[in-house]
């Protein structure tokens, strides 16, 4: 059981545990994390489950497809070195106790 | 068959027109009889009812293609009614490269550039309805305005346009078996097609559009030129009548609720939720095929190569697995995750501005009317594919 760890808008850490295979988005949305809208469900299609990777996180996990990239020059908060949408980061073993800050807002 | 002696099999046809003007206790049958499923009238599919399989299949390309149609026809075996569609009705590598410039012309910044005028030409069409009091949901509201922005958006000329209601209607039908419904709407489509693809051509469209991106992308080798016009026809095909029935399946849902609808109009910021909800409390396209590529599994289920598989997305949209207390209508819910917009690379490719549609009409409504209520029974327009409400009769009670 792989945990994330949410740090919220108002600097709250919400930690979350998730199943491997599950993306972050789908742990945040399950747990009730407002912060996270993902409208499009985890299709890459709407920017609104944008989070901030921990940066020491950050290069564990593979690059952003095509759809990502476009999509994070839509996102609503300003797009930083290390914005990923949530729903694309796909939740391993190896990744337990992942970092991710919600931004404060995502439309 | 043996290989498939396990998926249960039912005797429901959901093209009877019973079944389309109320398909949920269908549905209902159809997800506790398991996550497979046959359907006696048609040999030739498999179905999935709840949303835990159609969101699988249709968040696997590889072994679930589009290339051989999204309806129940498959192109392996019969030519398609038109030109496939080179997005909807196309697998990868084809469909990433059209697709990469679709998403681009309706992403979410590209939509943050059409809400100043999508909003104010809300507005204006709720002054005019609330002016009248008594309307028609459908002709007055949920029609009008899809009809008028969306193909501003994309440049084509405003005479005409019923036409584009004729063709989804067709477009829609046709993914559904040659039936009574199909029939009739292929009657009264009459010789809209050639209208159409005339009004694909670039020289039509007007220059800055979406349609006129479309050619740009063409000139800068994206695409090429022979494919510009049958993108652009993408946009009329998906644009017009799936927001036309998403709004006035929002209206219906509003006007059966009246307490959710007070929510609204005392916080007119729920409208873009209430929008979702109603996308998945009565979804707008009902269903969509795909194919087996090739010889796969369903929940350990075996389903052969070349066999047509149904996703009842609505059916997935009040999976009691999926969601609590899911027959409510409940504009506060946040349903993400669900399949009214489809899901994985072939979701709707327009859904951006298929919400912000949503919202702008729904918030300007919250902010003038205190009520709506139904005045009269509503009547359905029966579509293979769509949910769709052919009358509406609704007063508007200004606040």
């Amino acid at each position: 059981m792989p945990d994330v760890v949410f740090e919220l808008p108002d600097d709250r850490e919400q930690r979350v545990s998730g199943r491997a295979g599950e993306s972050v988005m789908q742990i945040a949305t399950a747990a009730g994390i407002t912060g996270i809208v993902a409208e499009c469900g985890g299709s890459a299609m709407c920017a609104t489950c944008h989070v901030y990777v921990d940066p020491q996180w950050l290069e564990r996990l593979s690059t952003p497809l095509a759809n990502e990239l476009e999509m994070l020059e839509c996102t609503a908060a300003e797009r930083l070195p290390n914005s990923r949408l949530s729903c694309q980061i796909k939740l391993t073993a190896e990744l337990d106790g992942i970092a991710v800050r919600i931004p404060d807002r995502q439309q | 068959m043996n290989e498939t002696s396990q998926i249960a099999e039912l005797d429901i046809d959901p093209y009877a027109a019973d079944n389309l003007a109320d398909p949920y206790p269908m549905h209902q049958r159809m997800r506790e009889a398991g996550p497979v499923l046959r359907l006696k009238p048609y040999p030739s599919l498999v179905a999935c009812a709840r949303h835990e399989q159609v969101h699988a299949v249709l968040n696997d390309h590889e072994n679930f293609i589009s290339g051989a149609g999204v309806g129940l026809s498959n192109f392996n075996l019969e030519p398609p009614w038109r030109p496939k569609s080179l997005i909807l009705e196309a697998d990868p590598p084809l469909h990433t490269r059209t697709r990469a410039v679709l998403s681009r012309i309706l992403s979410p910044k590209a939509v943050t550039q059409i809400r100043a005028v999508f909003t104010a030409e809300a507005e204006a069409l709720l002054e005019r309805c609330m002016a009248k009091g008594e309307i028609d949901g459908i002709h007055d509201l949920a029609r009008r305005y899809p009809l008028k922005v969306f193909p501003d958006a994309v440049g084509v000329e405003s005479d005409e346009r019923e036409n584009l209601l004729l063709y989804g209607d067709m477009v829609f039908n046709a993914m559904g078996p040659r039936n009574e419904v199909l029939a009739r709407s292929a009657e009264r489509m009459g010789p809209v097609t050639p209208w159409i693809m005339e009004r694909c051509q670039r020289e039509r469209l007007r220059p800055g559009g979406f349609g006129d991106q479309i050619y740009q992308a063409a000139d800068a080798g994206e695409i090429t030129h022979e494919q510009a016009p049958l993108l652009v026809r993408s946009f009329l095909s998906a644009g017009v009548d799936t927001t036309i029935n998403g709004i006035g399946n929002a209206l219906f849902a509003l006007a059966q609720h009246p307490e959710e609808y007070a929510k609204l109009h005392a916080n007119p910021a729920l409208a873009r939720p209430a929008f979702e909800e109603a996308l998945r409390w009565e979804s707008t396209a009902q269903t969509f095929f795909r194919t087996t590529g090739r010889d796969t599994m369903i929940s350990g289920l075996p389903v052969t190569e070349n066999t047509k598989v149904l996703c009842m997305l609505a059916s997935a949209n009040r999976d009691p697995r999926k969601w609590p207390d899911p027959d409510r209508f409940d504009i506060e819910r946040r349903p993400s995750g669900h399949v009214a917009l489809g899901s994985g690379i072939h979701g709707c490719v327009g859904q951006a501005v298929a919400r912000l549609e949503g919202e702008v009409v729904l918030t300007a409504l919250a902010r003038r009317a205190k009520r709506i209520e139904l005045v009269g029974a509503p009547t359905r327009r029966l579509n293979n594919t769509l949910r769709a409400i052919e009358t509406l009769p609704l007063r508007l009670v200004a606040a």
